[in-house]
Formats: structure tokens, sequence, C-alpha cells
């Protein structure tokens, strides 16, 4: 399979890329680790006349806490996610969500910030930054904005994102002591997209419910956050029937579809007993185990 | 349309015009005539077009050739120096490895560049480093275990020279 034609430009400078999105417009589109749109492009469900490939611009590739906030670059790739001893350490969620990304292969080249732009409902980062409530810099030519993840997704493949724009950085709020969160993903094989993903990110404040995330994958139109699940823990002790009530909300808020990886009811379920377990795994490396 | 390049492929510099939207499997195979990176899939699914970039495992169907430039390409061709087979080769053909063998291109670099950075791995880490690569004939028993042999082989000629050096020193 062969994409149909297109230019390609290869900035060496996000000043030279932001210039040229600028120019081209809608007929551009952006090029970081490629594992989702070369894909699309080869089966032409895409084919933007022009690919700005932003691999040669030097320093896009980081992850830095600093001023409060965990700072990650458009082309930190999963690979060093998964790798990464900071995020083992403090970031749970998305510590477990890495390797749990395609296969190690897709992971070499593939990045989480081309991954949230991507907007698959199925994908697994854009429910991770839901959980971690994080912030997304949107840069372009005359500027640069700042979007809640919360904001960013419109539906399938749908963002905030306009095409002059680039996800420039992602940021997420620094995580306090007392903070646990857990990925939980089932797939039918390794590769395959997920069946349903949960993200569970706690922050506890003297045992009771800091800040609570939670975000849900492949059950609906786009990465969803179970706000009234989240809402139910705030302020709350962490005993089973908190848990219950809160994994049964998280159910609720998702609307999956049945196709051929379960039913409706099927979905729903696991959604529930992953928010259950995710919490309590959460809860455990938030009091300093697990 | 085209696009000049220069991608160093095992260890040689070659140059071509391509258009940006050949992929860097089709340049390997096409341009340099190098065969031995098999088209699998062609989506990004099975792993047999695995070559090393910069050292790193990529799928080829799933990169630009125009995205090599610059760079550095390992495929399988570079394996057996001087008709001597790579240790990785000689263990897949000793532990029975590969039955059709049209994975087996992309299962060796998979797993070079896994005993690169883990020169002694488990099982575990085999299949785990493994499972973007798909095989559907062996049920991977064996690759497993042509991995793990590959990787006592590596470790053990990587050892005699130090030995050697130590002995020299005394």
């Amino acid at each position: 399979m062969l994409p149909a034609p297109f230019e390609y430009h290869a900035p060496k400078t996000m000043d030279e890329a932001l210039g040229l999105l600028d120019e081209l417009g809608e007929d551009a589109k952006v090029l970081a680790g490629g594992q989702s749109l070369i894909p699309l492009l080869k089966l032409r469900f895409a084919s933007p006349a022009h690919l700005v490939d932003i691999n040669k611009i030097k320093d896009l590739d980081f992850l830095e806490e600093r001023h409060g906030t965990l700072s990650i670059g458009p082309l930190f790739r999963h690979k060093s996610a998964e790798r990464s001893s900071l995020l083992a350490s403090r970031y749970h969620v998305m510590a477990d969500a890495a390797p749990q990304i395609a296969d190690p292969i897709i992971r070499n080249r593939g990045t989480i910030a081309g991954s949230v732009a991507h907007a698959d409902p199925s994908g697994d980062w854009g429910t991770v930054l839901l959980a971690l409530d994080a912030d997304l810099v949107l840069r372009s030519k005359s500027g640069s904005r700042t979007v809640k993840a919360r904001d960013f997704f419109s539906g399938p493949f749908s963002t905030a994102l306009q095409p002059t724009e680039i996800l420039s950085e992602i940021r997420i709020p620094v995580a306090k002591p007392q903070t646990g969160g857990a990925y939980l993903k089932l797939e039918r094989k390794v590769g395959d997209f997920a069946t349903v993903a949960v993200a569970v990110h706690l922050q506890m404040d003297d045992g009771k419910v800091g800040s609570a995330g939670i975000g849900l994958t492949a059950v609906g139109p786009q990465n969803i956050r179970a706000e009234r699940a989240e809402a139910a823990l705030l302020g709350a002790r962490l005993d089973d029937d908190t848990i219950k009530e809160a994994a049964a909300l998280a159910a609720e808020a998702a609307e999956p579809k049945a196709d051929h990886r379960g039913s409706v009811q099927y979905k729903r379920n696991i959604v529930r007993v992953f928010t259950e377990r995710g919490l309590k795994r959460a809860y455990e490396r938030a009091r300093g185990g697990g | 349309m085209g696009q000049s390049i220069t991608v160093t492929v095992n260890g040689e510099q070659k140059s071509a015009d391509v258009e940006p939207r050949l992929l860097l499997v089709h340049f390997l195979r096409e341009k340099l005539r190098l065969t031995g990176t098999h088209i699998g899939c062609d989506t990004t699914h099975c792993g047999a077009c695995t070559v090393l970039v910069e050292g790193v495992p990529v799928k080829s169907c799933t990169m630009l050739a125009v995205q090599a430039d610059g760079q550095q390409v390992t495929t399988v061709e570079a394996l057996a120096a001087g008709g001597t087979l790579h240790p990785i080769q000689a263990a897949f053909k000793q532990e029975h490895g590969l039955q059709c063998g049209f994975c087996t291109p992309g299962m060796m670099l998979t797993s070079i560049a896994l005993l690169n950075e883990k020169p002694d791995p488990s099982d575990d880490d085999i299949r785990w480093a493994l499972s973007g690569n798909i095989c559907r004939c062996t049920g991977y028993m064996n690759i497993v275990k042509a991995v793990k042999s590959a990787g006592a082989q590596m470790r053990a000629s990587a050892a005699v020279p130090e030995a050697a050096t130590a002995a020299t020193r005394s």
C-alpha cells in the first residue's frame, strides 16, 4: 500500500514548522511518530497535500518536572515513558499505560502527543491525561493557548487543535505526596486496541480523597472523563462502599457500543470492575505500597 | 516530486531520488534490492518488515524513506559477515527457531536490539520484546530458545577478549 502523493517538509525549527502550517492550513498534517498517521495515509483515509515532519526539530523529546508541572514534549515517545523512573515512582497511571500501548516496536517511534492529537476514542493517552487533569499547549505562528484535556476532545478523531497549531507541550500538575494511580486495560491480544480501559489517579489528603481523576477508554465517541464518579470520591474515605459507588457511576458514564469485542453490558461491566480494581491499586500506591 | 536522500544502509552510503510517499521498506526492497526485509501485513501489525534505524527496531512499512535521510539502517543482509552466520542466525538454525522463515529477519533484528540492551534476557523479557513480531508457524517456543542461546553465545564471545586482555596484563 502506498500513500497518495504529498509534499514532504522537514523543518529544523519550531518557528519554521509553525510558518509552514500557517501557510498551508488544512492541506498539511503534522508527522510526529507516524504510527497512526502513516497507516491512515496508506489506507488513504487521509491524503493531505503536505506533511510537516517535526522529527528533525531539536529539543522536542523531553519529560521533566519544572515550576510545579510535569512537562512533556511533542516527540516524547511511548518507549521513553515505559522506561522512565520518574513516571514509575510518581505518575503510576502513565507508567502503567506506557507498556500497554500497541507493541514494543511501535512504542519505539510513536509519541504521546501524537497519539493525543490523533484522538482515537480507543487511544490510551487521552484517557490518562483526563485522569491527570492535564493541560495541552497548542502553539501556532501567532502565539499559544492552553486547553484543558477535558475540553480538548470533541468526538472521534476530533479535537480543539486547529490545522495551524502544533500540540507543543503537555502539562500535568506535579504529583503531590500520597498520590497513586493505575491504568487497567483489557485487550484481546498484544498490540490490539483496548476493549475497555480505565485510568485512575488519586491524591489522598489526611486519609480522605483530596482529588480524583477517572478516565475511560474505548467506551464512547471519545475518551471519557467520569465526572460523577470523581465527585463521589472527593473528600471521602476510600472504603468498600465508596469504591463500589464510584465504580457504578463510572460504568454509567460509559457509552459503549456493541462490536466484535463485546456487548454493551459486557463493556460497562468491565468499566465497573476495572474502576474498582484501579481505585484499590491507586489507593495502595498512594499509601506507598504496590 | 523526487526528493534526494542519503541513507547509510548496512554501513554503506546509499543516495537516491525518491518520492516522499515511498515507504522505507519499498526503498530497501525495490531501490536497493535488499529483499531480505519482508512485507507481511503491510498494516503495522506483524513486524516482518522490522529493520534497525539507528539501532532501534522500527516497522519499515510504517516509516517513510525520506524520514531515514541521514540515518543508519540495518537489515538482515548485514548479519552474516563474510559468509559466517551471526550468532542470532546460527541460534535460529540450531534451535529450529523458524519454519517458513518469513518472519525470521524481523525476529532476528528485534532480538539483536534486545540482546544489545539486555545480554542475558529472561524468557519473559524475550516474549515481551518480540510481542510485536508475529510468527504463524513455530508457536514461539523455539524462537525464545534461539534468542536465549544466541545471548549465551554472544556473552561468551564478548567475554573472550576481556579474559585475554586480563591474561596479558597479569
